[in-house]
């Protein structure tokens, strides 16, 4: 039997991952992260600071930014699947121990996870705590004397190093990103296919009573 | 109904032990502060890149400009303009300046954003020497500063103005002054904070009053002394 390349494939099945809301939380709150981090290079570093100039609207954009960062993630609990979804990466389970084990030790292979793997929900809880620290430090460098017992100078020091690590870890959690096409394409669509949900979050497809979504 | 995935609550474990680094952090921050300054000065002195730059609190300068754009001004197209209330308004090219009598003054330069270089040398011709060659008329009281980037003003009380240690500096770390760094004439306000030593200065007006400048009308003190908080 010959077949011709492509145009017998069957289309792949695919799995519901995230809902319109949810890709809607995420797609507003990388928005708002990117503008804030890329407002901050440009009053910080210098070559950028030249090349914009106009500091008081760099200044502005950066404050508004980021005092609004926490409001999709607050919005989306409205949402019950983001809600469920928080749920799930709060919880280290059994097998996110073998993963961080894994990893650890660089170990090849596909490792065990559900929906999200222990990775994505020490990452979601970092970001969880170190945004409201930066919007503290933040209101405290712009309404200068607010609180009289955190000097200035304090506030900046905070708000700098925590900057660097955000800076840091953003960029990892993007370039994780942009070498599995098939994750981002999941926050994209709200679909995967089986096969990748079966080798990255073996656990969470395994999970019964998913129902499943044909590709169009 | 069974969740389902259950386990402690690393995330939100997580989450708080951010927050807590984070109030240690504010509480530790006098005593670490220096040190990690050090640090980042050791490091952007050593830097031919530049990169370190982006590091917080560099031990270098930060560059700020509120306009979009600066043009370049050199020794062939440089004026000073000097007026309002003086018996004797002019303009003085950077070569007159130059000729006349200069002082070196070794300063801080400390932002309110944070960052701060000691010991910088800067020199130029007293802005006293200035004002008493134009000749203030009766009702001045306070100077107002103009810059070449079409945006940024400042202000000082004439008598802040006749301090001995304010000057219209030509030089800095004993190089001419770059275009980076202000230049070619920037106004150095040595006890204030550097956001009152107004770069790319291009015009000197004696006025009845002080009339706040760019960042004093966004709430900045009109006067920056260093020896309070900003």
């Amino acid at each position: 039997m010959t077949s011709t390349a492509g145009s017998t494939r069957r289309p792949e099945p695919l799995r519901r991952r995230f809902s319109r809301g949810e890709r809607l939380v995420h797609r507003s709150a990388a928005a708002l992260m990117l503008l804030c981090a890329g407002t901050a290079a440009c009053l910080y570093f210098s070559p950028l600071a030249q090349l914009v100039g106009r500091r008081h609207l760099v200044v502005v954009v950066h404050e508004w930014s980021g005092l609004l960062l926490p409001a999709p993630v607050l919005l989306g609990l409205a949402s019950r699947a983001f809600r469920a979804d928080l749920r799930r990466l709060n919880r280290l389970a059994p097998y996110d121990g073998q993963w961080l084990r894994a990893v650890r030790k660089g170990a090849p292979g596909p490792r065990p996870a559900g929906k999200f793997n222990a990775g994505q929900k020490i990452y979601a809880g970092w970001i969880a705590g170190a945004v409201p620290l930066m919007t503290f430090t933040g209101l405290l460098m712009w309404f200068t004397g607010a609180l009289p017992a955190i000097s200035r100078a304090s506030a900046i020091f905070v708000h700098d190093v925590t900057a660097l690590a955000i800076a840091v870890v953003v960029f990892g959690h993007m370039r994780l990103a942009y070498r599995d096409p098939e994750a981002r394409r999941g926050m994209r669509t709200g679909s995967v296919t089986t096969a990748w949900a079966r080798k990255n979050h073996s656990r969470w497809a395994e999970e019964p009573g998913q129902r499943r979504t044909d590709s169009s | 109904m069974s969740e389902p995935e259950s386990g402690p609550p690393i995330a939100r474990r997580v989450m708080l032990s951010m927050l807590g680094l984070g109030a240690a952090g504010i509480v530790a921050a006098p005593f670490v502060q220096n040190g990690w300054e050090r640090v980042l000065g050791a490091v952007s002195q050593h830097d031919p890149t530049g990169l370190s730059g982006l590091l917080p609190n560099p031990g270098g300068f930060r560059y700020y400009s509120v306009a979009a754009s600066v043009p370049r001004k050199t020794a062939a197209d440089y004026r000073l303009e000097i007026g309002g209330l003086v018996e004797r308004p002019g303009t003085y090219t950077l070569g007159e300046l130059r000729a006349l009598p200069q002082t070196r003054i070794v300063g801080e330069a400390r932002c309110t954003d944070g960052w701060r270089v000691p010991d910088v040398p800067f020199a130029g011709v007293l802005l006293s020497d200035l004002l008493d060659a134009a000749g203030v008329r009766a009702g001045g009281r306070a100077v107002r500063f103009t810059c070449f980037d079409g945006v940024y003003t400042e202000s000082l009380t004439l008598e802040q103005a006749r301090r001995a240690d304010v000057l219209i500096a030509l030089d800095m770390l004993d190089e001419p002054l770059t275009h980076e760094h202000g230049g070619p004439v920037r106004l150095y306000v040595a006890p204030m904070y550097f956001y009152k030593s107004a770069k790319w200065l291009s015009g000197i007006s004696v006025t009845d009053k002080v009339i706040p400048g760019y960042w004093e009308e966004y709430g900045y003190d009109v006067d920056g002394w260093l020896d309070q908080e900003a």
